[in-house]
């Protein structure tokens, strides 16, 4: 699958905004997002296996919160929520 | 190498370095832009690691650890957490780590971090990594202790990580809406200690838990002297005795004794400072009368004196429970940061303050740092 990241997530990925993985799913998509970039995952999913309150997750144009979630042949997209100040 | 003040902000820490024989100060670069940095803290037993709690708007909180005075930074790699579990009425998730504290002398590379919500993690390797200190963090009192700390604002903390230099085995922390509470075999039970402690949002009577502690010390050269700032009065407690006594009383009345901050004088049992705010109408929290002042006890409390000189005659700003510093100077000097982005020192004990720090976004917490 084909992951998108916010800018928030710069410090982890040295800037590289898209990323392909291997993956069927949102929860294997960003395993495979976190053996590649240690720390990832818990940024935006909490220790509940939630994802966090001010991050968004879209496949394809639906916005998701089940990490169970299928993934196709759509983009997984983490978006940074209109939140803060 | 040398002294710092380590300045936690809600978008990033700062180092302010002396120069020129403290006439000036040198201010760094943000570290962490953008995110708030609740507490960064040097272990004084290596002069040389140094840890931020971090969190950002979006991605949860985190601990960064460096070893080279905030050149470079690495990220734990596990940061404190709550266990999992399958029941979704009692899964938590840390919103940030609140309180950083070194561990006990004999035990190198060993931190206390007090969360929020109220969870209680220790880590073993200098911060690369944190696991709960189950016996505080999953004790079924916990939530009875802390059935008040709903509201407090941007979410009930635990803060005030006390170790007793005689015996690491024997801590006290304190719960905002909680109250403090003592354990004398390292975190594995726990008791409150609030015997005397006012708890005016509560029906009158005794109350052995709930109550909302600011801030609370413990002298560093008589370990059985404690002080603290509560959000009803300042009190000194000297153990073995388990009943607080009110020494804010004793502060004039028309400045009242709400505050967040309290510190000691390293090396004299009975010298205090706290930094009073209005706790009157609907709380500002603000200077009283909107006059800035510290206010110093040499004689444990039992007489104040006001300590203004230097600061604003007018200002609205509030100081944090973790803004206020002391350095081992002698004279001792005294550090103060604002939520108004400035950051005032006296080298005189309180005498007299002057301003060393300006224009940065709201301070959340002050450290004096000693690097190796």
């Amino acid at each position: 699958m084909i992951v998108r990241l916010p800018s928030l997530l710069d410090r982890y990925t040295g800037g590289e905004r898209e990323h392909e993985v291997p993956g069927e799913t949102v929860a294997e998509g960003l395993a495979a997002l976190e053996a590649r970039f240690p720390g990832i995952r818990f940024r935006v999913v909490d220790e509940q296996d939630r994802i966090r309150p001010h991050i968004k997750v879209y496949v394809g144009q639906e916005s998701i919160r089940d990490l169970d979630h299928p993934v196709a042949s759509e983009a997984v997209q983490i978006v940074g929520a209109l939140s803060g100040g | 190498m040398g002294m710092a003040l380590l300045i936690g902000t809600r978008k990033g820490a700062f180092l302010l370095r002396p120069s020129q024989g403290r006439e000036g100060w040198a201010l760094s670069r943000p570290h962490h832009f953008g995110s708030t940095v609740h507490h960064c803290v040097l272990d004084p037993r290596d002069g040389r690691t140094l840890l931020a709690s971090v969190r950002t708007g979006h991605l949860g909180p985190t601990i960064y650890r460096s070893q080279d005075e905030g050149q470079t930074w690495s990220e734990a790699g596990r940061p404190p957490a709550f266990a999992k579990v399958e029941d979704a009425a009692q899964q938590r998730a840390v919103h940030h780590a609140f309180w950083l504290t070194p561990g006990h002398a004999s035990r190198p590379g060993h931190w206390y971090c007090g969360t929020s919500p109220h969870g209680l993690f220790e880590s073993h390797d200098g911060g690369a990594s944190w696991d709960s200190v189950v016996g505080f963090t999953d004790n079924p009192d916990l939530q009875v202790w802390s059935e008040g700390s709903g509201g407090t604002p941007d979410g009930a903390k635990t803060h005030s990580i006390l170790v007793d230099p005689r015996d690491a085995q024997h801590l006290y922390l304190g719960l905002s809406g909680g109250g403090i509470c003592e354990s004398r075999d390292g975190g594995a039970t726990w008791a409150p200690l609030n015997k005397g402690v006012a708890m005016d949002f509560a029906p009158p009577g005794d109350h052995e838990y709930g109550h909302d502690p600011h801030c609370v010390v413990l002298h560093p050269q008589d370990p059985d002297r404690l002080y603290h700032q509560n959000h009803c009065g300042v009190y000194r407690l000297q153990r073995p005795d388990t009943t607080w006594t009110r020494i804010g009383d004793n502060l004039p009345r028309e400045t009242g004794d709400v505050g967040f901050p309290i510190v000691v004088h390293p090396r004299a049992v009975d010298t205090l400072w706290v930094w009073p705010m209005d706790g009157t109408d609907v709380w500002p929290r603000t200077a009283p009368g909107g006059r800035p002042a510290a206010f110093r006890s040499r004689d444990g409390g039992q007489t104040w004196e006001r300590q203004d000189a230097g600061l604003p005659q007018s200002a609205w700003f509030t100081v944090k429970r973790q803004c206020l510093a002391t350095d081992q100077g002698d004279p001792l000097g005294l550090y103060v940061g604002t939520s108004s982005g400035e950051v005032f020192a006296s080298l005189d004990e309180g005498a007299s303050w002057s301003s060393i720090a300006r224009h940065l976004p709201h301070v959340y917490s002050v450290e004096v740092a000693e690097f190796a």
